[in-house]
């Protein structure tokens, strides 16, 4: 809503009242049923390994970044927004890294006292 | 957009206009609806809640000496007595995409103040959130029946049942909770709620189709879960 105000500046009210064309929604929904699809398909013909786990992280990666920059608007936010939602995801990645250490030292455990019965 | 102005405050692009909104000593997000920057807010605490959930689903599955159930046969459904793999889950994933694109256009249709579109398409999201919902219940009673128990499954690993049902019924507890807020805004939408500015939830202020953008992103973000568990716990 556009108003005028008592120094003649045109102000914006009201927040975000301008929407996207349905093109844009319709292009991001088919888009998110070919790579579901994909996803799909790497299970249906059984890749194995490196192919199988880079090709599942691809499509999700894709998928996620197509329906947080469009169906949650990010792309067309302010970056002050855009900022504060995602350096927080580096935590999680330092969580993993750390846990991956983790589960390889209780997997090297388990081997050496259950399996080879210690020294 | 850098001759964009909101109550005088020039909107600059980028970095330069992050920082120039965060030293603004004014309100930070500038154009942002509160509620919108609450639940966006929330959203984040909630994926570090399903993050830690997932991660220690790695730990878990990583430092197990016995083999993990092999998914794919695990969650196969019988056709013509042919086994599918995963032919649910992935009818599931299908369905919840499709309601996050209904979710999408309510959204555009709310902001056009295009009442009746908005609200048939929210009823469409609500229906196919109870879809997934009950196809989630009968893969859980299917799982229960074959003997998958948090403690013990027949089919390997017994971590594997305490993940299954923490991490599939935590996100199928969120559908459920927007499956209900779906429906209470199907009808706030009919009855005309943003059009006679009755007032919205807790709060003094006008209801406004802002809150359609606002309950869509929590549907988008219950979606967005389910691509991180589709890859991680079915196909992974």
């Amino acid at each position: 809503m556009e108003e005028t105000n008592k120094i003649g500046e045109t102000t914006k009210k009201e927040e975000q009242t301008s929407t996207q064309k349905i093109g844009i929604y319709l292009w991001i929904w088919l888009l998110l049923f070919v790579l579901s699809f994909f996803s799909y398909m790497v299970d249906w013909y059984q890749f194995q390994g490196m192919l199988r786990w880079s090709l599942i992280l691809f499509f999700m990666f894709l998928k996620a970044g197509l329906i947080m920059a469009f169906f949650m608007h990010l792309f067309w936010e302010r970056y002050a927004l855009v900022n504060v939602l995602l350096w927080p995801m580096t935590a999680i990645a330092c969580f993993i890294f750390l846990m991956t250490a983790e589960f390889k030292y209780t997997l090297f455990s388990r081997f050496f006292y259950f399996v080879v019965g210690g020294a | 957009m850098s001759e964009q102005k909101i109550d005088g405050f020039e909107l600059k692009p980028g970095f330069k206009g992050m920082a120039s909104d965060t030293g603004s000593d004014q309100t930070m997000f500038k154009g942002v609806h509160w509620g919108k920057a609450m639940m966006w807010i929330f959203l984040l605490s909630d994926t570090f809640v399903f993050s830690c959930f997932l991660i220690s689903y790695m730990k878990g599955r990583g430092s197990t000496i016995v083999d993990w159930p092999n998914t794919s046969e695990v969650f196969s459904l019988y056709v013509g007595g042919v086994p599918v793999p995963l032919l649910l889950i992935a009818i599931m994933t299908f369905v919840l995409i499709t309601s996050s694109g209904t979710m999408a256009l309510a959204v555009k249709y709310g902001y056009e103040k295009n009442r009746k579109m908005c609200g048939w398409l929210i009823l469409a999201t609500a229906v196919g959130g109870l879809t997934f919902v009950g196809m989630q219940v009968f893969e859980w009673s299917k799982l229960i029946h074959e003997g998958v128990r948090p403690w013990g499954n027949p089919f390997g690993a017994s971590q594997f049942g305490s993940f299954f049902f923490m991490i599939t019924g935590f996100h199928g507890f969120h559908v459920s909770i927007g499956v209900i807020f779906l429906f209470i805004y199907t009808y706030k939408v009919f009855a005309g709620h943003y059009e006679s500015k009755k007032r919205g939830w807790f709060t003094k202020m006008k209801g406004d189709y802002v809150e359609i953008e606002i309950l869509g992103l929590y549907w988008h973000f219950v979606d967005l879960v389910w691509v991180f568990i589709f890859a991680f716990f079915y196909l992974w």
